[in-house]
Order: structure tokens, then C-alpha cells, then sequence
């Protein structure tokens, strides 16, 4: 009766959740910084009106994106944290790991500077100097792929940020936007990707401190997930994607995409 | 810095421009939280009424563990159905990860103890006032079960809301098991913490609010229902 009529609407309501998955439909596991840019927003509505393919986006840190695709919940990997990703195709997991795009990474800081760093352009020299004055500084802590990067600026100075972790170092150990949150709410330096930055709506009175050395270059990698260790991986449709993301076309839309008439990634993909 | 009253500016103005992924957000919320609290109820009420009529051996550790249980953490909760459903988990071959399916079966397992216990206490205190009665009525367990599920069913309408509050509240659990996927497994709490990392405050802000309006809406209805029923209970 009127249980039995809530169970039926029940069982009706999770047959209609699952269906509307069943679809051509693929999972990419991707990074914040792609995601919260609007990046995916702007792309896949035109890779699926050519294609027909829908596109689902898990916007994780890279460490979470890489851990998801290694228990095959992902078609496609799109991160950026090279080492990570030929590790990630050495053992199988990926087909073949193909340059899509870049931008950098810059340090952002208060508008007081309160460590002296504005305008350098040697990033080692101003982390150090964060460093030896004790300014705040908030790393994300999450493994990701501008925590591994954080990580291997800090390893080519002379400290050691994890010895002071709790004191000037703060790890997060949360995404970019909401280390960039509590950073500025602590008055920290943050280490964050230009297009997060740009397209990020919490900034005060925060502003680039340190930008322009080749050490802070942030190369994105596209890799479909390999079939033979991820059988029910869609390869055909997650081939497709790559593809057309390192094509003319697409790496053109990439080109095209812009915000507040800035450019966020520059295609960088071989062509052959 | 974004003040409250911006924030519920944005709010009433975003309800009023009918924004369609914004109803897509609220009913899916809704579908999802109202799912898992029907399904948890199923579950709930059942075990809450045989533990609150039942006298056996390790009585005591049951009770505490029901109450233990309502303060299960929704990221375990989330990282356990994640394992179980993630393609290389042992219900991988169901294909039900970054569904609204998962979410529902996350967020059944974060409120069905919340059920369970509160609904324990109501009719363990229902079965002490009645228990001669039923005594002198020679009813079967079965009978007592559904005699007491019956009478106390305005109190478990609450008990009901008590889960639903927690379900459509939770971010922890349904981030993880569904992926904030736009249009596909997007609700409320996780598309606020998406705005809230992009630095977005006040549009957070705004949406919190609306989540809050949902929620009262919600409960106002069940009051209705609830009053409308009693007034006939009385002509």
C-alpha cells in the first residue's frame, strides 16, 4: 500500500539515476586548476556537438586524479605533473601520455610584501627569502600537481619548509582555491597556476609577487586510461577526446579560450 | 569583502531569474536526499522498532553502538561505498560510481543509524507507556511492532527530517562517490563548495541561503501534512 508505493518510487527514482549515466558518456579525472577555470566549460561543449560524446569531469588534485584512474573510475587522465604521469603510463595504466598544453605558475602574496619579494624573478631566491624571514607561507599539503611542484622549488634551495610546518609553513592539505582562501586569510604567500589566479573571485588585496622563471613552467599531459589493465574503460571515446584535444581544432579552441581578455593555456601539443 | 546582505541579494535574485541549472542543482538534491531518506527509513525504522521491543543478550552494546553509529563521519562514509564501487572494487562491474545512485546509497548509509537510534528511543518510550496493554491484547511481536510504528508516526516524521536535514546537508560523502559532475551529479552542498574554492564567497553565500530555504520548505511541508492530519484525527 502506501509503503509498497514508496518503495516503487524509490526503486524508480535510482533505476532513473542510474540510466542517465548509460549514455556515450566518459570520465575524465582532472585537475581543480583546468576545472575551476572554466576551461571544460568552454571546450567540451564543442568536442561533444562535433562528436556526440558526453564528457563527465571529476576535478580532483593530481595525486587524487591519478589514484581514481589507476582504480579505472576515468577514461581519460588530463593533469599536469609529468613524473607522476610517465610513472602512471610505465606501469601500465595509460596508453601513451601526449604534451596538450601550459601555462605557470606564480607566487601571490599581499600587497604590503611583507618578505620583499615583489618583483623577482628568480623563484628559489624568493622562497628562500620567505624562508629566512619567516613570512607565512601556505602550501596546498594534498599531493597534487602544484604541490609536487612546490615541493621540487623548495628541494633546489637550502630549506627545509616541512621543518617548520605548523610555524611560517602552513599545509592545507585542500585544493587551490581553498588554500588561496585561507592564504589570503592568513596574510600567507601561496604558490598557485596563473589561470586559477585569474579566474579566481576571493583576491583582496593579493596581487603577483613572483612570476617569469622557467622553473615555474606548468605543462598539462593528456592520457587516455589503457583497456588492458581498465577493460570496461570507453578507449574508442576516450581516443576520440585526445585526439581532438591535440588536433588543430582543439588546440585551437584551447588558444581561444580566454578570461577578463586573458589567456590561460597555451597549446603545446606535437604536431606530426 | 562580500556582506550577508549582498549574499542574499544574489540569493533572491538567482531564484527569481528561474536560472535552469540552478533547478537542476535543487532537484537533484532533493531527489537524491529524499531517496536516501525513504530508503533509510525503510531500514531504520524496522531495526529501531525491534531493538526498542526486544530483550536479549548484548542489548546494551547495540544501543551504544545505534548511537555511536549517528555520528559517522560522511568522508568515511564516502571513502567506504567509493571503495566498494570504484571499477576496481568488488561492486565495480555495477558501473554505479559518479552516479546520483552512489550518492543515495552514501547518504543511505550515513542516516539510516540516525533512523534507527532516534526512532529506538521514541518507540521504546511508546512501548513502556503501552506495554500492559499490549500485554493484555496477546499481541504478536509483528503486531506490536506495527501497532507502535503506527502511533508514534508524527514522532518519526521528525525522526525522518532529523535524517533528511543531515543528508541534504552533508558535502563530505557525495563528493567523493559522485564527483561534482556538472549536470550529471551536481547538488547544492557540493556545487557551494565548488564556488566556495573559486574564490567565489558570495555566490556560496547565495546558494547556502537557498539550501537553507529548501530545507525549511521541506519541513514546512511535512508540518502541514502533520497538522492537517491531526485536525481530522480530532473531527
Amino acid at each position: 500500500m502506501s509503503s509498497n508505493r514508496f518503495a516503487a518510487t524509490a526503486i524508480a527514482m535510482i533505476l532513473a539515476g542510474a540510466a542517465s549515466a548509460q549514455d556515450t558518456s566518459i570520465i575524465v579525472q582532472s585537475t581543480t586548476s583546468t576545472a575551476n577555470s572554466g576551461l571544460y566549460d568552454y571546450l567540451l561543449p564543442l568536442f561533444q556537438a562535433e562528436t556526440g560524446i558526453q564528457v563527465n569531469v571529476v576535478a580532483v588534485g593530481t595525486g587524487q586524479a591519478i589514484k581514481n584512474a589507476e582504480n579505472c573510475d576515468g577514461d581519460v587522465l588530463l593533469v599536469h605533473a609529468k613524473a607522476s604521469e610517465e610513472k602512471f603510463v610505465a606501469d601500465g595504466f595509460g596508453t601513451e601520455r601526449i604534451d596538450l598544453m601550459y601555462n605557470d605558475f606564480v607566487v601571490v602574496g599581499p600587497a604590503s610584501d611583507p618578505a620583499g619579494v615583489v618583483g623577482m624573478t628568480d623563484v628559489q631566491a624568493a622562497l628562500t627569502q620567505i624562508a629566512e624571514q619567516g613570512v607565512m607561507f601556505a602550501s596546498r599539503g594534498d599531493d597534487s600537481g602544484t604541490h609536487k611542484k612546490e615541493l621540487s622549488l623548495w628541494a633546489s634551495t637550502d630549506v627545509d619548509p616541512t621543518a617548520s610546518s605548523g610555524g611560517w609553513y602552513r599545509e592545507t592539505g585542500s585544493g587551490m582555491g581553498a588554500t588561496l582562501n585561507a592564504g589570503i586569510g592568513m596574510g600567507a604567500y601561496v604558490l598557485t597556476d596563473r589561470a586559477t589566479w585569474i579566474s579566481f573571485g576571493n583576491k583582496q588585496d593579493y596581487q603577483i609577487s613572483v612570476q617569469g622563471d622557467d622553473d615555474l613552467f606548468n605543462q598539462y599531459g593528456v592520457i587516455p586510461v589503457s583497456p588492458e589493465k581498465c577493460p570496461n574503460v570507453n578507449i574508442d571515446a576516450a581516443q576520440t577526446l585526445a585526439d581532438w584535444l591535440v588536433s588543430a581544432e582543439g588546440q585551437e579552441a584551447i588558444a581561444a579560450y580566454t578570461v577578463a581578455d586573458q589567456q590561460l593555456f597555451f597549446p603545446n601539443a606535437p604536431t606530426n | 569583502m562580500q556582506s550577508i546582505g549582498d549574499a542574499l541579494g544574489l540569493a533572491v535574485a538567482l531564484v527569481l531569474s528561474g536560472d535552469p541549472d540552478l533547478l537542476e542543482i535543487v532537484l537533484l538534491s532533493l531527489q537524491v536526499s529524499l531517496t536516501a531518506t525513504v530508503l533509510a527509513c525503510m531500514i531504520g525504522l524496522p531495526i529501531g522498532a525491534l531493538v526498542a521491543i526486544g530483550r536479549f543478550r548484548g542489548r546494551n552494546a547495540v544501543l551504544i553502538l545505534m548511537n555511536a553509529l549517528m555520528g559517522l563521519p560522511p568522508v568515511v562514509v564516502g571513502l567506504l561505498v567509493y571503495l566498494h564501487l570504484s571499477r576496481s572494487g568488488p561492486l565495480g562491474f555495477l558501473g554505479l560510481l559518479y552516479t546520483p545512485t552512489a550518492m543515495i546509497i552514501a547518504q543511505t548509509i550515513l542516516i539510516a543509524p540516525i533512523i534507527a537510534a532516534l526512532s529506538r528511543q521514541v518507540l521504546e518510550d511508546l512501548h513502556t507507556e503501552y506495554a500492559d496493554q499490549f500485554r493484555s491484547f496477546c499481541l504478536t511481536r509483528l503486531q506490536t511492532v506495527q501497532a507502535l510504528l503506527w502511533d508514534a508516526r508524527y514522532s518519526l516524521l521528525t525522526v525522518g527530517l532529523a535524517g533528511f536535514g543531515r543528508a541534504v546537508a552533508e558535502v563530505g560523502a557525495v563528493i567523493i562517490v559522485g564527483g561534482n559532475i556538472d549536470h550529471l551529479t551536481r547538488v547544492m552542498t557540493t556545487a557551494i563548495a565548488l564556488e566556495t574554492s573559486k574564490g567565489e564567497l558570495g555566490l556560496a553565500l547565495a546558494l547556502g541561503m537557498i539550501l537553507l530555504a529548501i530545507a525549511l520548505g521541506v519541513n514546512a511541508a511535512v508540518q502541514s501534512v502533520r497538522m492537517t492530519a491531526a485536525r481530522q484525527a480530532y473531527v
